[in-house]
């Protein structure tokens, strides 16, 4: 019986790809967030998951701890009691870790930003951030086209040619494509 | 029970008292002394007639340096008989926080008046005599000053992270 | 691009000096031990904290922390002038926000002395609006709370229904979820054409599925076995603690500040107010507390229908019908303390404004939040029970962090 797989590829299903796609396919088609939202963008993350918009289809489940996951969606407002807890979550996270800063108040503290005593202005001050998402709060579909910017982003990846490779090899002879 | 007939009730209960009554259009308010505030309040509560049993809000406001207090504003609703009443006082400003303002607290007397007063300690630094926990409830244990009073100034780093990021400051600086 | 560096300075000591234990360890006996839950935890709602002591697995004490999503809307109140507040009451309670806006509107309006001038028309479109926005507000709180109590379909098809109001409320002001739709004096703009027409058929096709959603949670045997005589609400607590909303009304009284109050076209609407019987339990228990609201997603349904029947007939759409005429140019109201109370999905939300100038910038704005009030009552109704029942309590009180922190 020849399934889908076979027909696609004939000669006995044998790809021949680099190391790096391979992974970075894997990697991409399962970004595993952590399920954590802070306000209003966390409601439209939601209507992201479920039943409207089904962030399934792209292999995303979100997941209740910090160590399991990929990607950090930051969806609301970064203030400064959450500051140390959000570095705390971020360093809790295993490498590769991504994080995408969802809606308006995590890009630079939207409309919190003139008198919002206590509200960080913008998340990349505590942690690195990937992708931006614009909006207040975006909508779903703003945030799918996050996911699908952080998945390019990841596709150029190379885990060949990582800096702390060089730094342990010595030289920096390879080079990405 | 109408406003006049409350503001009778209390005339007669604390004869001793100067009740100063500042009938601002609909929303009538009785100002107190703040000494016999926690007396007035459990008088309203208890009391038969009045029954004041839902406390809907404690709100501090800070008048200013020029005129140097914070007012208290309690809005008392009686959910049996439908009437609202609202009891203000005002008490020095004081300089939080070696040196700052307290009133009687009034949790004993109501359970929901705990938090309220607490967001007041947070917001105004005004200490509540014989409050069962106050700590800050809102901002962080570590915050510098209290954000709600007109002369609070940001400081200046959180965590090495710089609090007041306006456009224009940092454009001067 | 100095902005964009990372400026944190990571210490392990941060986080207990921003926001220590309650609990002296020291004073632990040998069998007690201190439990944190949140500000990240799924089933807290939100950035709240819990610091649970146990006893084994029976909590003994539990001290909520909160403030992680304090946005400072009392400091932007008094900086900005009133028109100008609404996209901030918006993003206090999220998930309803025509609700906040409506109320804060008519507070406005009534300090003003402009609450004559409104057309009914208008009113009635607020209601609608409002009402929608309750039904998809306890939409998510039932939703949210029957994935807590480990069901996930109820969430799902929520969510789902959630999306048609949302759609719905996207083609009247513009946007999904926090609206800056009704002004004060107004509203942003009419009713899309054939909106009447696309809520009639939402309410047909709701009907059905609240039926469903009811077999589908509160007659669930598990979902009574998991709330039932848990987190006994008694009356005098409820409102010794401020308590408001369908949580007062769990307890049993019939409580609305929509018929005490009697704001806006209330008055001329026919509802009723569901009360908690203590059917499966006691009364005032967490079971009450999600059957008040699934009841109160009924009532709601019975307004918008009566609304749509008004804005249909007596008050049909005309050319000129112009929902911004009594918007006032210039808001000036007197120098007065005023407060004003309704009905949000939570429970009274409260806006108090002193105002002592000449120009359109309040001195003060406070919020008496619903949320902050019933969430107080929390320690005391959760002492002595399971680890599990405290989600179910939590979960039951239905708390926005953004309205709590404010």
């Amino acid at each position: 019986m020849e399934g889908l797989l076979d027909k696609k590829f004939n000669s006995g299903g044998v790809i021949i790809t680099k190391v790096d796609d391979v992974i970075n396919w894997a990697r991409l088609s399962s970004i595993w967030p952590m399920g954590f939202g802070i306000a209003c963008c966390a409601i439209e993350m939601m209507s992201t998951f479920t039943s409207a918009y089904d962030l399934d289809r792209f292999g995303i489940m979100a997941r209740a701890s910090p160590r399991q996951s990929d990607l950090m969606i930051i969806a609301g407002t970064v203030t400064f009691k959450m500051a140390d807890r959000l570095r705390r979550l971020y360093e809790q996270m295993a490498e590769p870790r991504y994080v995408i800063s969802m809606g308006s108040c995590s890009n630079c503290g939207g409309p919190y930003w003139q008198h919002g005593y206590h509200v960080v202005k913008g998340v990349d001050k505590i942690i690195p951030v990937d992708v931006y998402v614009p909006g207040c709060p975006p909508r779903p579909e703003a945030l799918i086209g996050g996911i699908i910017k952080l998945q390019e982003k990841i596709r150029k990846e190379t885990l060949m040619n990582t800096p702390l490779l060089d730094k342990l090899v010595g030289q920096s002879t390879l080079t990405s494509n | 029970m109408t406003f006049e007939e409350i503001q009778q009730l209390l005339q007669s209960e604390f004869n001793n008292l100067t009740l100063e009554v500042s009938n601002q259009e609909s929303q009538a308010q009785i100002n107190v002394p703040a000494q016999s505030m926690i007396e007035i309040i459990g008088f309203l509560k208890s009391n038969k007639s009045t029954f004041f049993d839902l406390l809907s809000c404690i709100t501090g406001i800070d008048n200013g340096k020029e005129a140097g207090n914070i007012d208290i504003i309690y809005h008392l609703y009686s959910i049996p008989f439908e009437h609202a009443l609202i009891i203000k006082t005002s008490i020095q400003r004081g300089t939080p926080p070696e040196h700052p303002p307290s009133i009687d607290s009034i949790s004993a007397i109501y359970q929901s008046a705990n938090w309220h007063e607490r967001e007041i300690f947070d917001f105004f630094g005004v200490i509540f005599n014989h409050h069962p926990d106050l700590r800050r409830i809102l901002l962080p244990n570590d915050w510098q000053g209290y954000p709600l009073r007109k002369d609070y100034k940001e400081q200046e780093y959180y965590r090495g992270i710089k609090v007041d990021n306006n456009f224009t400051s940092e454009t001067n600086n | 691009m100095q902005n964009n560096a990372v400026q944190y300075i990571y210490n392990p000591e941060n986080l207990d000096q921003s926001d220590p234990l309650y609990t002296n360890i020291n004073n632990l006996k040998s069998h007690e031990m201190v439990i944190n839950i949140g500000p990240q935890h799924p089933s807290t709602h939100g950035v709240l904290r819990l610091e649970v002591v146990m006893d084994g697995e029976i909590v003994t004490n539990v001290i909520p922390h909160m403030g992680y999503l304090h946005r400072c809307f009392e400091k932007h109140a008094e900086n900005l002038p009133y028109p100008q507040i609404i996209p901030f009451v918006d993003r206090l309670d999220y998930l309803a926000a025509m609700n906040s806006e409506h109320i804060y509107a008519m507070g406005v309006e009534k300090m003003l002395g402009i609450s004559e001038e409104i057309s009914t028309r208008t009113e009635y479109i607020r209601v609608l609006v409002a009402e929608l926005n309750r039904l998809s507000s306890h939409f998510l709180g039932i939703g949210a709370y029957a994935m807590d109590m480990g069901s996930f379909t109820p969430f799902l098809w929520l969510m789902r229904d959630r999306e048609h109001i949302n759609r719905m409320l996207e083609w009247v002001s513009g946007a999904r979820m926090l609206y800056n739709y009704i002004w004060i004096g107004g509203l942003y703009y009419d009713l899309p054409v054939g909106f009447e027409e696309r809520c009639k058929e939402f309410t047909v096709y709701l009907k059905p599925k609240l039926t469903e959603l009811k077999q589908l949670v509160v007659d669930n045997k598990i979902f009574i076995n998991r709330t039932a005589n848990i987190g006994v609400l008694p009356l005098d607590l409820a409102i010794n603690s401020g308590v408001t909303g369908p949580m007062l009304r769990a307890s049993g009284l019939r409580f609305d500040l929509r018929k005490v109050d009697a704001y806006s076209v209330y008055p001329k609407l026919d509802f009723d107010i569901p009360i908690g019987e203590g059917k499966m339990g006691q009364l005032g228990d967490c079971w009450d507390r999600t059957f008040v609201r699934i009841e109160e997603c009924w009532q709601s349904i019975r307004i918008i229908e009566q609304c749509i029947e008004q804005l249909t007939n007596d008050h049909k759409r005309t050319r000129s019908f112009n929902p911004q005429a009594s918007i006032p140019k210039k808001i000036r109201p007197p120098k007065v303390d005023f407060y004003f109370r309704g009905e949000s999905p939570k429970g009274e939300l409260g806006f108090f404004f002193r105002h002592n100038s000449n120009f359109d910038i309040p001195y003060r704005c406070k919020v008496r939040a619903p949320s902050f009030c019933n969430l107080s009552v929390l320690p005391a109704i959760s002492k002595n029970i399971m680890l599990a029942d405290l989600i179910a309590i939590l979960g039951s009180i239905d708390i926005v962090m953004g309205e709590v922190d404010r």
